[in-house]
């Protein structure tokens, strides 16, 4: 489990150029460094319930990104995602 | 598959609900329910959360632990649907809500999305310049606002408190929730007096 304050890497991996596929983890956040606010609790797999798969519990977290780290004219001061756990490496 | 294709949608529809009865996944009478259900589900729920919000603090504190037991608490159905966050604005923070992924929209205290929710523009436009969009909305912040916006991706769903607006001391809990829109709990708009 993920502690608030951990700071995180979203992977920079893109299943979508592989074959069909379900993803909840937007584009423009791959690769992109945050901080983890919450755990919000754990919830089925979307990317196996969609296709029908049997589906692994896994924990679901709130992630605190500095948009004018992704978009040099970003006009946000913070922007908040839910990601699921396999798609963040602890830095 | 043709026969399927070319029939026409009631009996499809006759169809449909016929199997998931004998599949035992949802009888007829849990299927009018839930339509009942959906048909009720409107943004005067929320508005009604908000207001209470605004007079009640202990149902303040409790809608920002867990939205969706603040709602079942004022009667609003909530069995089934996914968990319920709530953002409150503050004097130096302000919320957006956006699903970039597709039109996640806390349906059981707002009801049925509105179109531009769902819009591609609207979706990539709100990450990048929500000072643009809420400029379009005639939204004016007080200066230094920060602004949060969030990306509505996976299971949660999201709406915004708004500050209760100035010059409504006094007002009782109907008179206020006339106050708050979809829009508000959006975040594109804040409540304002009419």
């Amino acid at each position: 489990m993920l502690e608030a304050g951990t700071a995180v890497r979203v992977r920079d991996d893109w299943p979508e150029t592989r074959g069909p596929c379900h993803i909840r983890t937007p584009h423009y956040l791959r690769g992109h460094t945050g901080t983890v606010i919450r755990h919000l609790g754990n919830f089925r797999n979307p990317e196996d319930l969609a296709f029908a798969r049997p589906a692994a519990t896994l924990p679901l977290y709130h992630v605190a990104f500095a948009p004018n780290s992704i978009w040099p004219d970003a006009g946000a001061a913070e922007l908040v995602v839910e990601l699921f756990e396999p798609w963040l490496e602890p830095l | 598959m043709t026969a399927l294709l070319e029939a026409d949608s009631d009996h499809l529809l006759a169809a449909i609900r016929l199997l998931l009865a004998e599949k035992q996944i949802a009888t007829d009478d849990e299927i009018t329910l839930a339509r009942e259900r959906t048909d009720k589900a409107s943004p005067a729920q929320g508005a009604r959360m908000v207001a209470r919000a605004w007079l009640d603090p202990a149902f303040r504190a409790l809608m920002l632990e867990d939205g969706a037991k603040a709602a079942d608490s004022l009667g609003i159905p909530m069995l089934g649907l996914p968990p319920l966050g709530v953002l409150e604005n503050t004097e130096t923070t302000h919320n957006l809500v956006v699903c970039t992924l597709c039109s996640c929209y806390p349906r059981g205290v707002l009801g049925y999305p509105p179109f531009w929710f769902k819009s591609v523009g609207y979706r990539a436009r709100a990450i990048r310049d929500p000072a643009g969009v809420l400029a379009e909305w005639n939204t004016v912040l007080p200066a230094g606002t920060a602004i949060r916006v969030v990306d509505s991706t996976a299971d949660y769903r999201w709406m915004v408190l708004p500050r209760r607006p100035a010059g409504t001391d006094g007002w009782d809990e109907a008179r206020l929730a006339s106050l708050v829109s979809a829009e508000d709990m959006i975040g594109v708009t804040v409540p304002a007096l009419p």
